[in-house]
């Protein structure tokens, strides 16, 4: 193997870039990109727990955006109830995202294919219109947070600095997380049900058992970026549920390269900026991006970490 | 009782309505093993189609026919340009990639018609209700939606059953290769399999859109509907797909309209009034979370036929 592989300095550039973007921010004193990219690592971090189960696990979860939901509307119910700090909403927010992917995860693994992706994208409209029936919370409309979580004075999340670094923090712990699990005898058990479900079986490992405690995991993990993105935007609706974000999320972690470590922050940065940049082209952006997409799909094979393996190697 | 006649007669239609959609969607699906996301953008462009031939022509009819026509010819396009080569590819290629087109169909159909929406009015002699019983009338038009989806359930039916060309497609979903060389274009089948799917889409777009507004992102929902009714149905299946459709129609449209009263029976008026759109939106969802616990591969699994 080689000491330094294009994929490996590429993730190493991005990384760097993403620990430094504040000071150039500062500098240039272009607020909006430090606000941009508090969003893109946000969702990275969605991405990157959906990597677990669908790269790693074998599960093509089409719900994932409704952790995001769930982390982001813990939040938000608690500051509208009055209770403002952090330490009470965010585990809220983890533990209520585990014991939904817990239900739902054990109804969903029995199934599996195209039901598995169809069952979750269908329970993800569940609660989607559960959170617009929510009338006391602002259904349809959404839910204002007036007050962004209170850490009494760890962390300032009405700091932009301050915030971009705390998500950055929980971004590069999720994926050190994921690393770990990925190849700790757990992980190993699961890469080995992706490939092979009936060896597994006939060894003797309990195949939804492990799937499931996988689920549970990654949808704690995306219920953190729903409660960091409700910070982010003050603001929490049922939009962030819809069908087509857990798709942008899938996008995120094909774009970048299903199953690498790194792919889905790649695919994330890529797949946001690419859609900023278009959007200030065109009005009509999802005319070149769909398109694309399909490109991707059909050319791109490994997403972006997929292209760098293949820059290394030819 | 009336109220209990016409919602069930509304339930019925907009569960055949569903199955037009779902029919579509499970033969392309159960023939070509192609999950497509993208037959909710055939739906809105085949009620947009319908619009626009309406009001050049003048008449409902003639713009009905005009767009049937279109949307026929657009998912072949769409076929034999983009989806033909996802044929053997993981689904997870599929769902991607047809994500990626209702983006485009989406942006293309607000920049060519603008992001408000179209109206198709009716022609007057669809607008008069009907006496279907003693006392009790119904709307022709949704009449005629009924006698329609059921007109192409049935000549479906018969396509696929008991013709040489539905004899070919089913040969095709169980052994790709064997039929090819057999000597059978499977290419051209496939195409054919996916222009019908397109057309029933759009048909179905069309019959909604004088009931709704025609605007983007109307198929996204419905196609929604139609991926439950499939999963319920068991996939592949038509005769599962036009079960669930009705089933699924029915409860949607008798959960909305009596969910309410009932919910006020034991809670109070206020709370009862927030939980039950939730609640009965929630219904199918709940349904289809039974069906797949219960029967994982859904009421009907084609394969096992």
């Amino acid at each position: 193997m080689k000491a330094l592989s294009v994929s490996k300095a590429v993730t190493a550039l991005m990384l760097a870039g993403l620990v430094v973007l504040p000071l150039y921010s500062h500098l240039s004193g272009n607020i909006f990109i430090l606000t941009l990219f508090t969003r893109v690592i946000i969702l990275a971090l969605a991405a990157a727990s959906l990597n677990l189960i669908m790269g790693f696990g074998g599960m093509m979860s089409f719900g994932h955006a409704a952790y995001l939901g769930i982390g982001g509307y813990a939040v938000g119910m608690l500051a509208q109830e009055g209770v403002g700090s952090g330490f009470i909403q965010f585990p809220v927010a983890l533990a209520a995202s585990a014991i939904y992917a817990l239900v739902i995860g054990a109804l969903s693994l029995r199934t599996r294919g195209v039901y598995f992706i169809m069952i979750t994208l269908a329970f993800a409209q569940m609660a989607y219109y559960v959170a617009s029936g929510l009338a006391r919370y602002g259904g349809d409309d959404g839910l204002t947070v007036y007050k962004r979580s209170d850490f009494s004075g760890l962390v300032n999340l009405s700091n932009r600095t301050q915030f971009y670094y705390l998500c950055l923090a929980c971004l590069f712990g999720v994926i050190l997380l994921i690393w770990r699990i990925v190849n700790s005898r757990f992980g190993l058990v699961l890469q080995g049900l992706r490939s092979n479900e009936q060896r597994m079986q006939a060894i003797g490992f309990p195949a939804k058992r492990y799937r499931l405690v996988c689920f549970v995991i990654s949808g704690t993990m995306c219920g953190l970026a729903g409660a960091l993105l409700a910070n982010n935007t003050d603001f929490v609706s049922p939009a962030v549920m819809y069908w087509t974000r857990s798709g942008d999320l899938m996008v995120m972690v094909i774009l970048g390269g299903m199953g690498t470590l790194f792919g889905p922050v790649m695919g994330a940065v890529v797949y946001l900026l690419l859609e900023e940049f278009l959007s200030q082209i065109t009005e009509y952006w999802a005319l070149i991006m769909g398109p694309l997409l399909l490109l991707i799909v059909l050319f791109g094979r490994g997403g972006i970490m997929g292209l760098l393996g293949r820059l290394n190697r030819g | 009782m009336l109220l209990v006649v016409e919602q069930f007669l509304n339930g019925l239609q907009f569960g055949l309505l569903l199955f037009l959609l779902a029919a579509g969607l499970t033969l392309v699906f159960g023939i070509m093993d192609l999950v497509n996301l993208a037959h909710g953008s055939l739906y809105m462009m085949g009620a947009y189609f319908a619009a626009t031939f309406a009001a050049w022509t003048g008449s409902f009819l003639l713009g009905a026919l005009l767009a049937l026509g279109a949307t026929l010819i657009l998912g072949i396009v769409l076929e034999m340009s983009a989806l033909r080569h996802l044929y053997g590819r993981d689904h997870l290629d599929h769902v991607l990639a047809t994500f990626g087109l209702i983006l485009f169909f989406d942006e293309a159909v607000r920049l060519i018609w603008g992001p408000a929406g179209l109206a198709l009015p009716l022609p007057a002699w669809l607008t008069v209700p009907v006496p279907i019983l003693h006392g009790i009338h119904y709307p022709a038009y949704r009449l005629a939606i009924i006698v329609v989806a059921l007109l192409v359930a049935l000549l479906l039916y018969l396509g696929v059953m008991r013709t040489r060309v539905g004899m070919l497609i089913r040969a095709g979903a169980s052994n790709r290769e064997m039929i090819g060389a057999l000597g059978i274009n499977i290419k051209l089948l496939y195409t054919l399999v996916f222009g019908l799917g397109a057309a029933l889409a759009g048909l179905a777009g069309m019959m909604q859109a004088p009931i709704l507004t025609v605007q983007i992102g109307m198929g996204e929902n419905i196609l929604i509907l139609a991926f439950v009714i499939i999963v319920i149905g068991g996939i592949g299946s038509i005769r599962g797909a036009f079960l669930a459709a009705i089933f699924v129609g029915m409860i949607d449209t008798l959960g909305r309209a009596f969910l309410p009263n009932l919910l006020r029976q034991v809670l109070s008026g206020a709370a009862a009034s927030t939980a039950a759109p939730a609640l009965s939106s929630m219904l199918i969802y709940l349904l289809m979370a039974i069906v797949l616990v219960v029967r994982p591969e859904g009421l009907f699994p084609a394969n096992r036929r």
